[in-house]
């Protein structure tokens, strides 16, 4: 009997799992595999590709390379410094939202419209905002006679290219978190809230010390589906600097662009496996920033 | 602190925009330092009360005083209140320490008096080994207490109950209103309670407060309410079991049920509505009283005999068939068929009206 319900459930999963073995699994140890080749030909011996050996070279290889660095700069920057903004505005958005019952669907609406709109389409309608010189901000902080900026134009800065793109970033994921805190916060207890305010509580700290807790659950999922989102850092980019990525090329480079860069030079003998050594230590620190979370989650998440 | 309700209403609108009357012109005074049950059947406005009391409802009409403040505007962090939910709503992240020190911090109460006041209080409500464990990690009676130690620690001048013995079980429940009694003797503070169960009510309220849809039937002493409802309905709500209700006539002074002489009134003649409490029945043993019935059941618990009575008379199906209940000592042996003469105690019985009004 058991037996036969063990095979009944392998059935229900099949779909799914053929599928993550075809797209996840497959890829995923067929990159480590390429990642140690050395000098691989993936075109070679008609589509066969073709190797010399197992090698670590490829590592070192992107790790000495400046452009990798690159890469590994813009993307922690756009992780840690997104991540954090977007979940607090978020938070504080929903909330507000939470208290306006009339209007909320109204503004709902608003805010989530990012998330259904096509990222590059939207990348384009800020890199025409932020443009120096007839960009909307730029208009927008001439009321307040401040001289125009040069967000992402040719000569810009670093910083004025990362402040756009941290802008645009956090932004575009506002959408999603608010929705998911929104119906976080429907499923607390209007009691605690009538209780907090019966013991006198300021509204800051009903929000730092009942919302949030309550919230915790919610705020470790999404801190973690969006630091991988972050790390994953590419569309963004894409949309906002086109395939140059950055108002000087790659500029703005992020370690899944450094990834497709080193990808579409397959023709090269060993590009793909720079590539899929870059992926792999993307691979890794997401999975270190993954678990470290989950150990922090443990002592501040309250189910 | 004396708490005067004047004319107190609330309307709730429902969303076919038709009014509710939830509180409808309550005007009450609560005598300080004293216990008050709010007590009626549900929806008939007492959490209402409650909460209009607390702040978090506002009346729509009507003024509520504590002692010579008018509250009826006042915010509820600013009435200097505590109140038990009926679950209580113990922070499930915080510990009972910290569940019970939030109010004080949020007082900005110093640290030291604070941690003292705490520690005392979970003394009061019996708990000092509990003050590290999360509510989850306690009882139902147990997180009950943290709640009221919570509400008091702040040391509010009403301390306001919702239903606070509802999510116990029975055992627990006759401990917990113990408790209540004695923490509010300990701490003499004007107590206000609101609970569906008339023997709770009766049991350790100075004074209980009869509702039924919005309006307030019958304020006075347990005891006394009892004995002297101001109406059916209040005749009905307190007391089980129930007491029983006959169609009665009155007819050159004399009170008639069924064409069975059962006593004597000064009222004049006409149909009333009578109620006798089940313990009104005494069983007359030389068998001159007209008023006899067969009995149909026998329920004997220790000391007492329920009797269950038909009433004579046709009835369509059995969920039409009205019968009535007695209560006489054991010892008089009664068995089912037996036919039993009974004379009716007049401090037992009531005559009201057809409105339910009492009259006599």
């Amino acid at each position: 009997m058991e037996k036969k319900n063990n095979l009944k459930a392998w059935l229900y999963l099949a779909p799914l799992l053929i599928l993550m073995i075809i797209f996840i699994f497959y890829p995923l140890i067929n990159s480590f595999y390429i990642s140690i080749l050395e000098n691989y030909e993936p075109l070679a011996n008609n589509g066969a590709g073709s190797a010399t050996g197992y090698t670590l070279m490829n590592f070192v290889k992107i790790l000495k390379d400046q452009l990798f660095w690159q890469a590994i700069k813009n993307t922690f920057v756009i992780a840690f410094i997104s991540v954090p903004i977007s979940i607090f505005l978020s938070l504080l958005i929903a909330v507000a939202l939470n208290s306006i019952p009339k209007l909320k669907g109204l503004y709902q609406t608003v805010f989530f419209l990012p998330y259904v709109t096509n990222a590059i389409a939207v990348g384009m309608a800020f890199a025409f905002m932020f443009n120096k010189d007839y960009g909307l901000i730029n208009v927008f902080l001439g009321w307040f006679n401040i001289n125009p900026l040069n967000w992402i134009g040719a000569t810009s800065s670093w910083g004025a290219q990362m402040g756009t793109l941290l802008i645009y970033t956090i932004w575009g994921g506002l959408a999603f978190k608010i929705l998911v805190f929104g119906s976080g916060l429907q499923n607390i207890d209007k009691q605690y809230y009538d209780a907090a305010k019966i013991d006198s509580a300021s509204k800051w700290t009903i929000f730092k010390r009942i919302t949030v807790p309550l919230l915790s659950p919610f705020i470790l999922y999404i801190s973690i589906t969006s630091m991988i989102g972050a790390l994953k850092a590419y569309r963004t980019v894409i949309g906002l600097f086109g395939e140059r990525l950055g108002a000087q090329p790659y500029s703005m480079i992020t370690i899944v662009a450094f990834v497709y860069k080193y990808r579409s030079g397959y023709t090269s003998v060993s590009y793909i496996s720079y590539a899929a050594s870059a992926a792999i230590i993307l691979f890794f620190i997401t999975v270190v920033f993954s678990l470290i979370q989950g150990v922090i989650s443990r002592k501040r998440v309250h189910y | 602190m004396e708490i005067r309700m004047s004319n107190l209403t609330k309307i709730f609108v429902a969303k076919d925009k038709s009014e509710v009357r939830a509180v409808d012109g309550v005007t009450l005074t609560i005598p300080s330092g004293k216990l008050i049950g709010l007590l009626g059947p549900s929806g008939c406005g007492k959490s209402t009360t409650l909460y209009l009391l607390a702040g978090l409802l506002k009346q729509n009409e009507g003024q509520i005083f504590f002692e010579e403040d008018e509250v009826s505007e006042t915010p509820p962090e600013k009435r200097g209140i505590g109140l038990v939910f009926q679950n209580y709503a113990l922070y499930p992240h915080m510990t009972v320490r910290e569940n019970i020190l939030f109010p004080l911090q949020n007082l900005k109460v110093e640290k030291e008096e604070a941690k003292e006041r705490t520690e005392a209080m979970a003394k009061l409500v019996g708990l000092e080994t509990m003050l590290d464990r999360k509510p989850k990690e306690l009882s139902g009676g147990q997180q009950q207490r943290v709640a009221i130690a919570r509400a008091l620690v702040k040391t509010p001048r009403v301390l306001l109950l919702d239903e606070p013995l509802s999510n116990l079980d029975a055992r627990l429940r006759l401990q917990t209103r113990e408790e209540i009694k004695r923490i509010q003797r300990e701490t003499m503070i004007t107590t206000v309670f609101v609970t569906h169960d008339q023997e709770e009510a009766m049991s350790i309220s100075d004074e209980i407060v009869v509702m039924k849809d919005g309006i307030i039937q019958q304020m006075g002493a347990p005891q006394y309410v009892y004995d002297n409802p101001a109406n059916l309905f209040v005749a009905k709500f307190l007391g089980n079991p129930q007491i029983n209700v006959f169609d009665g006539v009155i007819k050159s002074k004399k009170v008639y049920i069924n064409d069975m002489l059962i006593g004597k009134s000064k009222l004049p003649d006409g149909e009333v509505v009578i109620g006798i409490r089940p313990e009104g029945f005494a069983v007359d043993q030389e068998l001159k009283s007209p008023f006899k019935f067969s009995i149909d059941l026998v329920e004997t618990i220790g000391r007492d005999t329920t009797l269950i009575i038909d009433l004579p008379g046709e009835a369509k199906n059995i969920l039409d068939k009205k019968s009535f209940k007695a209560i006489v000592d054991a010892m008089f042996k009664i068995q089912t068929g037996d036919e039993i003469h009974f004379l009716v105690r007049p401090e037992k019985m009531f005559i009201f009206n057809q409105e339910g009004e009492r009259i006599e």
